[in-house]
């Protein structure tokens, strides 16, 4: 297989090809979650492993599924896959897992994972497919990183948990946007994201 | 398993539908919520679909969970079950118990009610993978409800999440005569769109 492809097959989803803002998958843990940096990179590294590993096991059993069952073949790699994730998160950072809460669990429906497993491994030998389910983790890790540094960065005047802005209630300047944190806002820092993204990138524009 | 009186339930019912509402305050099911909410009418069907498998889901995996799952619930089966803890399981027994209802219902339907099934036909499938049943039934075992608070949260937050779809799909439709710049359109102002009534839902927040 040619390097260009395993290129386009890693790098492609991050800009040209981004499963939130293109191809609208994932879209609930990517709000959820973004309130922290901490919080999220984790959530990334989670999604980004169950991803490229689904995407391998399922392609590599892809000839022996037969096609009217496949999807609760695919659900039940994914559910085994996350329920491993989900152990490893306990045992060894609990505080990150109690504030993830159910996100975790909804890893398994979580779209970009049964997306790319039957969009994509089903068709594609194994290689191929785990680059294509890190390459979508990716891409979706951008976005969230992203929304969290503005959610974190204004929200709560830091990244990582370490102060940026020294706080008005500490002492120092800066009045924090409560609003930052609420939901809403996680919409607003996407939908300018994908208004920025379309401007850059007119081809992606939608016939209203 | 305690008793409340009938204001307990109604709380939960009316918290599920509105302040915690599935799709605006949690952001579950947002994958179908966003593609499939460009006409009130699919909207509807996908809705009432969504409210019929929640209501069912969650009571069947709070029953499993309360006597097989939890720790210590296995001992009815004798003394030696008693210290046995399958939470670990819960995931992959929910998913299970969604995929076949699902399965099931669109069986029952086609069978009984072929109208019914023609209308819902192509959402029953995606419900499989709607994170707003999957999050229902974490949120049931997270919240350690008993069976009775568990059916009345399940009817509640599908029908919450009914509600903001058709919301959403009504709001879209009116958009059609709306200027919007062009990288906006399409996801771009929706995803605006859903963060202003998500302020607004909010405002249930002092109820």
């Amino acid at each position: 297989m040619a390097t260009s492809r395993i290129g386009q097959v890693l790098f492609g989803p991050i800009i040209s090809n981004n499963p939130i803002a293109l191809q609208i998958l994932g879209i609930c843990s990517a709000l959820a979650v973004t309130t922290s940096m901490n919080v999220s990179l984790v959530m990334c590294v989670a999604v980004t492993l169950v991803t490229g590993f689904s995407n391998a096991a399922v392609s590599a059993i892809r000839d022996y599924i037969p096609s009217s069952i496949r999807i609760i073949v695919q659900m039940v790699v994914i559910a085994s896959l996350v329920i491993v994730v989900d152990q490893i998160l306990k045992a060894f950072f609990y505080d990150i897992s109690k504030q993830l809460s159910v996100f975790v669990g909804l890893i398994i429906t979580n779209c970009i994972v049964m997306g790319r497993a039957e969009g994509f491994a089903m068709k594609n030998g194994v290689g191929i497919s785990f680059l294509d389910g890190i390459g979508n983790g990716i891409g979706y890790s951008v976005v969230l990183i992203i929304v969290a540094f503005f959610r974190e960065l204004f929200g709560a005047g830091s990244l990582f948990g370490v102060t940026i802005f020294e706080l008005d209630r500490n002492g120092g300047w800066y009045n924090p946007n409560g609003m930052m944190l609420l939901p809403p806002s996680a919409f607003f820092i996407i939908g300018f994201l994908i208004w920025g993204l379309r401007t850059l990138k007119p081809e992606q524009i939608e016939e209203a | 398993m305690v008793f409340h009186g009938a204001d307990h339930y109604i709380s939960i019912f009316l918290r599920s539908i509105f302040v915690e509402n599935l799709a605006l305050a949690f952001f579950l099911g947002m994958c179908t919520f966003l593609a499939i909410s460009k006409n009130v009418k699919t909207a509807m069907g996908l809705g009432i679909a969504v409210v019929v498998v929640q209501a069912v889901t969650v009571p069947i995996n709070n029953l499993l969970y309360n006597f097989v799952l939890k720790q210590g619930s296995l001992s009815w089966l004798g003394s030696g079950y008693a210290e046995v803890d399958l939470t670990f399981l819960s995931l992959i027994t929910f998913i299970g118990v969604i995929a076949a209802v699902v399965q099931i219902l669109e069986m029952t339907l086609d069978r009984f009610f072929p109208p019914l099934y023609i209308a819902l036909g192509i959402f029953l499938p995606l419900i499989t993978v709607n994170c707003a049943i999957m999050g229902g039934s974490l949120f049931m075992e997270q919240r350690e409800y008993d069976f009775l608070e568990a059916s009345v949260f399940g009817l509640g937050s599908g029908i919450g999440w009914a509600l903001a779809i058709v919301a959403l799909a009504g709001i879209r439709e009116k958009m059609k005569y709306s200027d919007v710049p062009p990288p906006l359109r399409g996801l771009g102002i929706t995803f605006i769109t859903v963060g202003l009534m998500a302020i607004a839902f909010m405002s249930f927040g002092g109820i």
